[in-house]
């Protein structure tokens, strides 16, 4: 058990869920803003960008779902409960999949936010 | 544990020496530690770099703006108590709250929360010192320098007056004098010595704690810190980036933002505000930490939901960058643009609400201790959270289109910022002014002063969000009577008076003599953290041996903690060398890696912050050629320092580090810290250069002719050959590396001295390209951007190049070799960087016009 928890030693994956949330905004404000300033036809549509974030979303809460889950084992690996504060490999594995498990319900809930956006607002203007 | 630092395994856990040493050999082992620890004195004391020393002086003249801020808060306030007052002239009034302004955000809140982090998070971590320094006493020295210089400009009727955000046209064409260039470069200046702290928290916080501090067990404050500081390397950079294109505008008339000839001034609002939102953030998330130190300690306990707060912090880190459009609601972006960046901007308020909730539930389930501490916590929530509740309310679009520019948002931020930054300090000194000088502050005059401010702060504030829906607008100096502003202006006079008294008050209690009044005890209040390991007073040698670390609250949890750390029985308790060490561990478990030397004592910091400062301070006055002298004597400086003061080879390789651990003297590579202080600092450097191609693209968006067709340069052929010369300068600097390692001495010269060669080649080249195109930056929006992104890449390609000479001669006069490759490590690294700024550049100048 030991030697499953030592691996990985990284901070990264505590990060992915929030990247891909902030992939999805970026990406989302970008293909709006060019949409609106070079594509939209005169009627100033925004149905193909209301699609293209759809995807984008489905994307999105993909990965973050694939990260979640991933967190999820983590720290639900052995038996230790919460607040997984010992000095052991294990404890530090438990916790860092925790947090990054919480991170991922906040990104995903972000990028609900973010895509109820189209939801609502149908034009350019 | 073994000596291998890296155990695979489930790590046995080291117990402290059994028997302590004896009295006369933890005797001689303090003596040495002392002098190897020796504070300089007389006027030599100006060249201590000492953390507690560098983070004083900080924390002083963090202090003094602090008040020279609040000073100009007060003239305005009485400006503004009755109508058709003329206290102030619409001049100085607008000099007056643009320095206000200015001053609170980048001479108070940031570097506030540089100097309480660089006095304790080394404490927090059970560390000597922070990694590096003689950066801190560097960064102290530019801050004081700019600081000074822009709060002297006031004095001289010659401050910058186009509000704290400096938006152009308005500062651009119409305020031709030398404010707005004080505030450009005097800032730059400044968050060029922020980005240097935020690397030096960063290294701290992940590769200076002590063995056994796994990532899970790291006190909150450090995690806060750690976000922050990394918030800062993404936020600064537009800012340094956008004030660079504003100054070049005002200086040679580059048309950035100047609409006429293509320029558009919201492009300085995107950078200002990517920059300005985050920096809300960077300034309340350490302040908070401060609370989530604070509450356990008075609560009894440990904090409920320690993994809810790192939740909290790196959440609001990441989201706090999706908001900034949500100051720019009223430039007429398209509607979904509002939308996504209100949806980002209620979303930050779970992360925000988060940590509070976690705060309240470790009160409650402890047995809460009254005190000034927690007076000023719950004063801090109270006020915050309403800040935060009207904040949802400005996030909303429709409600921002009414609220944008009045008072109300004046009363809005200031709930924010108050709540969330200045009481949370001020619970900061209360908490933490025994480690200081050993004595605590006065209960009563604190009590006093919090009531003081916590009232005359509503009484100033909480009528402004009325003053404001009532039509007041900001930032303007005075208004007719009779339209109902009157009576809530000297509501909100009165009380600004109110808690100017309470702030002096606690002013009062920091400053008094204290002579007489006997040191405090140990661990005063009774707290769980290693900063309480410290003696009454404390030590120069920081902590007397470094802890093995089990708990989260090694103070409670770890017996006989205090006396095995005061006898020396633990880590490092000495210093045979007469060196000052501190251990360097690894990222996620704090496996120890290495026992790091750091420097002592110098003014070298002080000459090359002279010097840097004389670069920007020259270049306000537009006087170019004292300029570049003194950016030139800057880099002399600074190659010298670096030449004998930093990867100094050892007397040998290895040496024990106490309990069997034997650890080396000298890593390279991704374990030193060095490599890690060039890769943050990159990262930093990237950002900005990233906002200046963003800037690229913006352009492209709102022009039909961005970039003209047919493009009028600089052309495919030249920006190409500098592509591929400059990725063969590349390669050379890592085969050089390589081949350095291998001791191949022939091939690392001629690989780094061709490398050179291809590095001038590539680098002019690259500027070749919009210069036979015969590209006019002053004519038009389009030639102006690709000399920005040319330069500044030449730029980078120039410190490339002294990099290269650097590391031959290195190796020459014999500071480097096969096994002791710090430096040309690091110039690979910076290499790499190099070569994707290329890229990119090379990518959007040449190629982007090809396909757009």
């Amino acid at each position: 058990m030991g030697q499953l928890a030592e691996k990985n030693q990284s901070l990264w994956l505590l990060t992915g869920s929030p990247v891909i949330w902030a992939g999805h905004f970026m990406l989302s404000y970008i293909t709006a803003s060019i949409w609106c300033a070079k594509l939209a036809g005169p009627d100033k549509s925004l149905w193909e960008v209301r699609v293209a974030i759809l995807v984008y979303t489905a994307l999105a809460l993909a990965g973050i779902g694939f990260i979640g889950s991933i967190a999820y084992r983590k720290h639900s690996h052995g038996h230790a409960a919460l607040p997984h504060d010992a000095d052991t490999p294990e404890d530090r594995h438990r916790f860092l999949g925790f947090a990054t498990l919480l991170l991922s319900g906040l990104s995903g809930v972000a990028v609900i936010y973010s895509a109820l956006v189209v939801v609502f607002i149908g034009s350019c203007h | 544990m073994t000596t291998d630092p890296h155990p695979l395994g489930p790590a046995k856990d080291v117990e402290p020496l059994t028997e302590a040493p004896p009295a006369e050999v933890q005797r001689a082992q303090e003596e040495r530690l002392l002098r190897a620890w020796k504070m300089p004195t007389g006027w030599r004391y100006w060249s201590a770099v000492n953390n507690t020393e560098v983070g004083l002086w900080y924390t002083v003249m963090t202090l003094f703006f602090l008040l020279f801020g609040g000073v100009l808060a007060l003239l305005m306030r009485i400006q503004l108590a009755k109508p058709n007052n003329d206290f102030l002239s619409a001049e100085l009034y607008n000099q007056v709250f643009t320095v206000h302004g200015s001053v609170m955000m980048f001479l108070f809140a940031i570097p506030i929360f540089e100097a309480i982090a660089v006095i304790f998070l080394p404490q927090m971590l059970g560390a000597r010192d922070l990694p590096f320094p003689r950066l801190s006493a560097f960064g102290f020295w530019c801050f004081l320098l700019g600081g000074v210089f822009l709060c002297g400009s006031i004095f001289f009727d010659a401050a910058p007056r186009g509000g704290w955000f400096m938006y152009p046209p308005l500062t651009s064409t119409y305020q031709p004098g030398i404010g707005a260039d004080i505030w450009l470069l005097g800032f730059s200046f400044i968050e060029v010595a922020a980005i240097a702290a935020a690397v030096e928290m960063i290294v701290g916080a992940l590769k200076c704690r002590p063995p056994g501090m796994r990532i899970n067990l790291i006190p909150l404050y450090a995690w806060y810190v750690l976000v922050a500081a990394a918030m800062i390397l993404f936020a600064f950079p537009p800012l340094i980036a956008g004030s660079m294109l504003l100054e070049i505008e005002r200086a040679f008339g580059w048309p950035f933002f100047d609409a006429t000839r293509g320029g558009d001034p919201l492009l300085w609002q995107h950078l200002f505000w990517l920059f300005g939102h985050p920096e809300v953030y960077i300034i309340f998330l350490p302040s908070v930490a401060l609370i989530a130190m604070i509450v356990p300690t008075f609560a009894r306990r440990p904090i409920a939901g320690y993994s809810w707060i790192v939740l909290a912090a790196v959440g609001t880190g990441f989201l706090s960058f999706g908001l900034w459009v949500h100051h720019m609601f009223t430039t007429g972006l398209p509607g979904i643009s509002l939308g996504l960046f209100s949806a980002a901007s209620q979303a930050v308020a779970i992360p925000t609400g988060v940590q509070i909730f976690c705060f309240i539930a470790t009160l409650a389930a402890g047995r809460v201790v009254r005190s000034v501490p927690m007076l000023f916590a719950f004063g801090s929530l109270v006020i915050f959270v309403l800040g935060g509740l009207t904040g949802v309310m400005v996030a909303v679009a429709p409600f921002n289109f009414q609220a944008h520019d009045s008072f109300f948002i004046v009363g809005h931020f200031h709930y924010v910022l108050i709540g969330g930054a200045l009481f949370p300090i001020f619970a900061g000194c209360y908490y933490y002014f025994p480690l200081i000088n050993g004595k605590k502050l006065s209960d009563r005059l604190g009590k006093i002063a919090f009531w003081l401010t916590f009232i005359g702060f509503n009484i100033a504030f909480l009528p402004m969000h009325l003053t404001g829906l009532r039509g007041m607008p900001r930032r303007v100096f005075t208004y007719p009577s009779g339209l109902g502003f009157d009576t809530l202006n000297l509501i909100s006079t009165i009380g600004a008076f109110i808690l100017a008294a309470g702030v002096a008050v606690i002013f009062w209690d920091l400053l008094r003599p204290k002579g007489k009044q006997p040191y405090s005890e140990r661990n005063p209040w009774g707290a769980g953290t290693l900063e309480w390991l410290q003696e009454m007073p404390g030590k120069p040698w920081g902590v007397r041996s470094i802890p093995e670390i089990d708990s989260r609250y090694p103070l409670w949890d770890q017996s006989n903690f205090m006396r095995d750390y005061d006898e020396g029985r633990f880590y490092l308790p000495d210093a045979e060398e007469g060196e000052r060490e501190t251990i360097v561990t690894s990222v996620v478990d704090a496996q120890p890696e290495q026992c790091q030397r750091l420097p002592g004592p110098t003014f070298i910091t002080l000459f090359a912050a002279l010097a840097t400062g004389g670069f920007f301070i020259f270049g306000t006055y537009h006087l170019w050629w004292l300029a570049f002298i003194s950016l030139a004597l800057a880099i002399c400086v600074i190659l010298y320092w670096l030449w004998t003061g930093t990867a100094i080879i050892p007397e040998k390789d290895e040496k024990e580090a106490g309990l069997g651990l034997k650890l080396p003297l000298y890593v390279s590579g991704s374990s030193s810290v060095g490599w890690w202080a060039m890769f943050i600092t990159m990262l930093a450097d990237l950002t900005a250069f990233v906002s200046l191609v963003f800037g690229y693209f913006f352009f492209w968006t709102i022009h039909t002719d961005f970039p003209p067709d047919p493009s009028p340069g600089p052309g495919i052929f030249w920006p190409a050959a500098a592509l591929v010369l400059l990725l063969g300068a590349w390669a050379l600097t890592i085969f050089a590396r390589r081949w350095n390692k291998r001791d191949w001495a022939a091939s690392t010269y001629a690989g780094l001295l061709f490398a050179a060669a291809l590095a001038i080649g590539g680098g002019t080249a690259l500027l070749a390209g919009p210069w036979v195109t015969g590209l006019d930056p002053a004519s038009d929006v389009y030639p102006a951007t690709v000399w920005i992104l040319v330069l500044w890449t030449a730029a980078h390609v120039a410190v490339g190049l002294i990099m290269q000479l650097y590391c031959v001669a290195r190796r020459l006069a014999g500071r480097m070799s096969a096994r002791y490759d710090i430096d040309i490590s690091n110039v690979a690294l910076y290499w790499h960087f190099v070569a994707i700024t290329v890229v990119i550049t090379v990518a959007v100048i040449a190629g982007f016009p090809l396909v757009a």
